[in-house]
């Protein structure tokens, strides 16, 4: 095991975890101002379709991405209605958006499958901090969704954190019946954070089909947006968490795939079940240290709101 | 005075009850004017509607002489209009100044903490009201919050402040420290509205008062010219009974005693620190004190719904110190949690279902592992009759039933299933008089029959009439008991603010101060 | 003027039952855009699926066949749902049920006494209630969100399956297929005369007059419906809701393992990579409509086993069976948006100017 081998991997870790960063980061939005998504894998498919066939019919990636974006936003856009104006229970929403966003890309998608696309994202090395030692390697030979992931790390982070939207948001989510007698709109706020979360969560769908490994295949996110999905839990709804949980679920995924390169001699379907297992893992644990350092999702996650009824 | 609101003809109606019925009112300006009502009057309703949050059906409102459309709370801000209400509207992980702006286009974009604080800080200081704008809003007092509740509606230049039950969470000195501060408020020109149905407190603070009953406006009078029996008298529709018949206390064998029990709270902090007390049959003990001194911690610990950390709790003679919720019943003791809907009952299910919780385990109802359903239909039914419990039949969902009939069910299973030893909690709760008149008379009732009863609440006038002495409970410990008679309310109000009884060693300093 | 929505006093009744027909039928219709729109014509796609399905004997025979693992399954989920638990993971305990029955087939090629198949229905059952018993544990002792568990535990299940197939326990006179010998006849579940029905039937209507009545008239079916209702409540009243998680879980699962066992020996008599085309989480959206009540489970069934034979014919359109999960998918976003109807009433106001 060289230390190139090393590098190799971790680098192959960086992309490996983006799409569910992408994912991850989503869903931080939408459950922190209260509305619980679990239609990420639904949304994650039809981002990854609609970038493949975009760009296969315009020969363009970046178009791909907007069309992943929208597409994505538009499908939460579902969600977002049946939970936010109709007051559906959130968890069954989120699941038939899962099952609607993998009935619908199988049934789009069944002219693309395996058909090769010419233009793609492909890495290249990022001027100056590629040559740093080490962390060149491993964070600047990637493609520009990857760097784009880099920068919305902070973005997001100083947004929530230390503006007013973001305190208005943050209120939203946690005590949507005093951020409304504030005057602020709660519906608009969700309305937003949903659309927004499912604006990133086809992004990260997209980088599986543009980047990743450019080709259409049925249900190609195989599980990684449930896997984002408790990878919120883990990162506390925190962005820069997210970051550290998608990079070492990312780590899981490389290693495994390299697990022969690497020495180790375990048949591959056991290997292939490590990222799920990993993830319950982590959610074991995760789980554990919420309760115990009394860190909270937001408090009125997953709870619908109405103004006028008397509770 | 010129008037300063006026609302005409406001109808609300909410699934199944009509809460504002054609409420006219008018409040002068610079005046107080109390809101008098029993629960579900439609009191808080009428304030809703002025205050944005709710839309009435039909209605208008208007302003210095002027129509006004409050369609949101930001409408009712921008009209001058604040409410403070009973459950405070605080966002708990935030700051003070956080939650004073929160809303506001100030800082438009980028938060400046200090900035921010300084501000808020300096605004409450042109208010003469004290709080750190630093704070958490968890670390605060109830008095405290209430206070950052205020000054959230003068800091939007409210002009027009509405209270919903300012007094229910505060000590009696706390009381009369906010009196002081509305008193002030209304000479600097403030219009304040009262809610309460407090009839010394409306007396003691206003200058006129409405009345409403049932959703519409009874009467309106000067302070000045009216008294408690004549309010009472416009509230209820009728004469009301101001006392109970209670027998003469003679207390029998121990029955619970509790000694040196600590507790943590859900935060982990202590909760329960060093406390003893025994309660025997044919008697009452009541608890006393604000909410948040370690009550709720004290129901569960001995219902067995919390851990004690140390500490003994026997039952009869038996140690049942941490026993489970299951081995606790077991024992025969009856809980009247304080959480109606919450804990107490499945609201969406049917008064049968309800009225099983707690004998399904036992012979007859049972039949293995089956349920004797027959049986357990009698015992319904006979529950209903006994008790009264006004339910269109068995299969009603809780949810339906109005607050007094849930208590009754409640009691009722509670009751027949054990009668030897009652943990109550705020058993009169949210319940009109008619309502509350019934529990204390069932409550009353069972000590004839020898029950020993543990009452925690955070009515004092309820303590009084049913308790036969009364402990209070303050941040955890006891702080002294007295013989429960009406001469003794200073004492018990100073015990709640932390300074023990004379009787006593003096307490170290510190009021309000929290764990 | 504006219209809300406000919240009904008591639900309304007649929409609770017209809802989830509504809800199909306007699925219907947008899938009937949709298939419009890749250039096929849905009314003749329609009428396909619908011969495909209900049109013959043989169709209808076919519907049963699929209808068995749904009863099965949605009865499984049903009942976690009647405590508020989610188990997404029905299909997963499936395959476990599958592997443990195939296992104790294929240990047995020349079995031939009458206490096989009882054997492989035991195996099934404990298998598929062991794979629910993961996410129940991790649920009753530690709190995890059984959403997530649950499902990501079904790839694992399903690794685990193909692992067999394709290594210990692939047929050595398969020609590297992944598949495994053939079982003995001894391990067939048997089937009703000409056609492939087979005795799953009589286990699914068996689960769910056992449900019924546990619902109804034991004080564990009180228990879980409690816990369902008002978690707190339950505690309050000394109910031991880890306990019931375990048992619910276990009860679930093992129905599911149960769907599996019938899969393998009723229908395909050998074990394989794909034994279910999604039974599992079809079987939510069934336990959703049917409001969890065993009958109504019963009949939606079968319309949604309907649905998939009735996928199959799509093919000849060109058309992918992807559109059933689509149908799904709208059925269920229908359903939750009408809904809504049932709780909450239209009202109009006069806006004061």
């Amino acid at each position: 095991m060289t230390w190139d081998v090393v590098l190799a991997t971790l680098a192959a870790a960086i992309k490996a975890g983006t799409p569910i960063l992408y994912a991850t980061l989503g869903e931080i939005l939408a459950e922190r101002t209260g509305i619980l998504n679990l239609g990420l894998e639904g949304m994650m498919l039809i981002g990854a379709l609609t970038g493949f066939l975009i760009c296969s019919m315009s020969n363009d990636p970046w178009l791909g991405v907007l069309a992943a974006i929208i597409s994505g936003g538009l499908l939460a856009m579902i969600h977002a209605f049946l939970t936010i104006t109709l007051r559906a229970q959130q968890v069954v929403s989120g699941l038939a958006l899962t099952m609607f966003g993998m009935g619908l890309s199988g049934f789009l998608g069944k002219v693309v499958i395996g058909v090769p696309i010419a233009s793609y994202f492909r890495p290249f090395d990022f001027p100056f901090l590629s040559q740093i030692p080490f962390l060149g390697e491993v964070f600047f030979h990637q493609d520009a969704l990857v760097y784009i992931s880099y920068l919305l790390i902070p973005i997001l982070s100083f947004w929530i954190y230390r503006t007013r939207p973001g305190l208005h948001m943050r209120a939203v989510g946690e005590n949507p019946a005093t951020a409304d007698a504030m005057g602020i709109s709660v519906a608009g706020i969700r309305y937003l954070y949903t659309f927004l979360g499912g604006c990133l969560a086809g992004l990260g769908g997209a980088y599986l089909s543009l980047a990743y490994t450019p080709v259409w295949l049925e249900n190609m996110v195989a599980g990684r947006g449930w896997i984002a999905i408790a990878l919120v839990i883990f990162a506390s709804w925190d962005p820069f968490k997210a970051l550290l949980g998608s990079y070492l679920f990312g780590l899981v995924d490389a290693v495994q795939f390299r697990a022969q390169a690497l020495g180790l001699a375990v048949p591959s379907f056991f290997l292939n079940m490590t990222p799920y297992v990993a993830t319950i893992l982590v959610l074991v644990f995760a789980t554990r240290e919420t309760a115990r350092r009394h860190l909270g999702a937001p408090a009125a996650l997953g709870l619908p709101f109405a103004r006028e009824e008397k509770t | 005075m010129n008037e300063k609101v006026r609302m005409e003809g406001i109808f609300k109606r909410f699934p199944g009850v009509i809460a504002n019925d054609g409420v006219d009112l008018d409040i002068r300006e610079g005046e107080i004017h109390a809101l008098l009502g029993e629960n579900g009057a439609g009191k808080t309703t009428l304030m809703c509607v002025l205050a944005g949050i709710y839309s009435p059906d039909a209605g208008t409102i208007q302003i210095d002489g002027e129509k006004a459309l409050i369609r949101s709370p930001r409408d009712a801000i921008r009209a001058g209009i604040g409410m403070v209400h009973q459950h405070f509207m605080l966002v708990v992980p935030y700051s003070v100044a956080e939650n004073v702006t929160l809303g506001l286009n100030k800082p438009r974009f980028l938060l400046n903490e200090r900035k921010l604080e300084e501000e808020v800080g300096k605004v409450a200081q042109s208010f003469g009201i004290q709080v750190d704008p630093h704070a958490k809003i968890w670390q605060l007092s109830v008095g405290e919050q209430q206070r950052v509740e205020i000054l959230k509606s003068l800091y939007r230049g409210a002009k027009i402040l509405i209270l919903d039950e300012p007094t229910a969470v505060l000590t009696p000195q706390e009381v009369r420290e906010l009196f002081v501060t509305l008193r002030q408020m209304a000479k600097a020109g403030h219009t304040l509205v009262i809610i309460s149905h407090k009839l010394e407190e409306v007396m003691s603070l206003s200058d006129r008062i409405s009345v409403m009953r049932k959703g519409k406006r009874i009467a309106t009078v000067n302070t000045k010219d009216t008294n408690p029996t004549e309010l009472a008298r416009l509230m209820v529709g009728r004469e009301m009974l101001f006392e109970l018949h209670k027998e003469k206390a003679t207390p029998g064998d121990e029955v619970l005693s509790f000694c040196n029990l600590h507790a943590l709270s859900d935060k982990g902090l202590p909760a329960l620190r060093d406390i003893s007390l025994s309660v025997r049959s044919k008697e009452i003990v009541g608890i006393a004190g604000v909410a948040g001194n370690g009550q709720r911690e004290l129901a569960e610990v001995i219902t067995g719904l919390r851990s004690a950390t140390s500490g003994k709790v026997l039952v009869n003679g038996k140690d049942v110190t941490n026993n489970s919720p299951r081995q606790v019943i077991d024992q025969g003791v009856a809980h009247i949690p304080e959480d109606r809907k919450g804990t107490g009952t499945a609201p969406n299910l049917c008064v049968l279902d309800n009225l099983m919780l707690k004998c399904y385990r036992v012979e007859p109802f049972k039949n293995g592992p089956l349920l004797n359903l027959g049986r357990i239909r009698e015992f319904a039914v006979k529950l209903i009759k006994q008790f009264q419990i006004s339910t269109p039949s068995l299969e009603t969902p809780v949810k339906l039933l109005s607050g007094g009939n849930v208590q009754k069910l409640i009691l009722a299973r509670e009751i027949a299933t054990f009668s030897e030893l009652m943990i109550a909690v705020h058993p009169t709760r949210g319940l009109d008089v008619g309502a509350t008149e019934d529990v204390h008379q069932m409550l009353l009732e069972q000590r004839s029959k020898g029950a020993a009863i543990l009452l925690i609440s955070e009515d004092l006038d309820e303590l009084l009439a049913l308790s036969d002495r009364i402990d209070v409970i303050y941040e955890g410990k006891f702080m002294g008991e007295v013989p429960a008679q009406a001469d003794q309310i200073e004492t018990i109000g100073l015990m709640m603010a932390g300074k023990k009884s004379e009787m006593q060693q003096p307490a170290p300093a510190g009021i309000g101060a929290q764990a | 003027m504006s219209i809300f929505l406000e919240k009904r006093a008591q639900s309304s009744r007649l929409l609770s039952a017209l809802v989830p027909l509504l809800a199909i039928i306007l699925a219907l219709l947008i899938g009937a855009i949709i298939i419009a729109l890749s250039g096929a014509n849905p009314w003749e796609a329609y009428r396909e699926m619908f011969v495909g399905a209900f049109g013959s004997g043989y169709a209808l025979s076919e519907t049963m066949v699929k209808t068995i693992p749904l009863i099965l399954c949605s009865l499984g989920v049903g009942i976690a749902f009647r405590a508020t638990l989610w188990n997404i993971g029905a299909e997963g305990q499936l395959y476990m049920g599958a592997f443990a029955a195939g296992g104790i087939a294929l240990a047995f090629p020349q079995g031939q006494g009458w206490w096989l198949i009882p054997l492989m229905v035991l195996a099934s059952l404990v298998g598929g209630a062991l794979w629910g018993l993961i996410p129940g544990l991790l649920k009753a002792k530690l709190n995890v969100n059984e959403i997530i568990t649950s499902l990501l535990l079904n790839y694992v299940a399903i690794l685990w399956f193909q692992y067999w197939i394709y290594g210990p326990w692939k047929d050595p006179l398969g020609y590297g297929f992944p598949y495994t010998a053939p079982f003995g006849e001894g391990a067939w579940l048997p089937t009703l005369a000409g056609t492939r029905i087979h005795l799953g039937l009589a286990f699914a209507v068996l689960a769910a007059l056992f449900l019924y009545f546990l619902l109804k008239s034991t004080r564990v079916g009180y228990e879980i419906r409690i816990i369902g209702e008002n978690p707190q409540a339950a505690r309050y009243a000394g109910m031991n809701i880890p306990g019931t998680i375990l048992l619910v879980f276990a009860i679930s699962g093992g129905l599911a393992g149960l769907a599996g066992m019938g899969e393998v020996s009723g229908v395909i008599h050998r074990l394989q990579p794909a034994i279910s085309p999604g039974f599992g989480y079809t079987a939510i959206i069934i336990a959703w409509l049917a409001r969890f009540n065993p009958w109504l489970t019963i009949a939606v069934s079968f319309l949604f086993g309907g649905l998939l034979v009735g996928g199959y014919s799509l093919r000849a359109f060109g058309l992918s069976e992807s559109l059933v999960l689509i149908l799904q998918g709208l059925i269920l976003f229908l359903l939750l948006g009408g809904d809504i109807l049932t709780r909450y009433s239209l009202r109009w106001k006069r806006s004061r100017a």
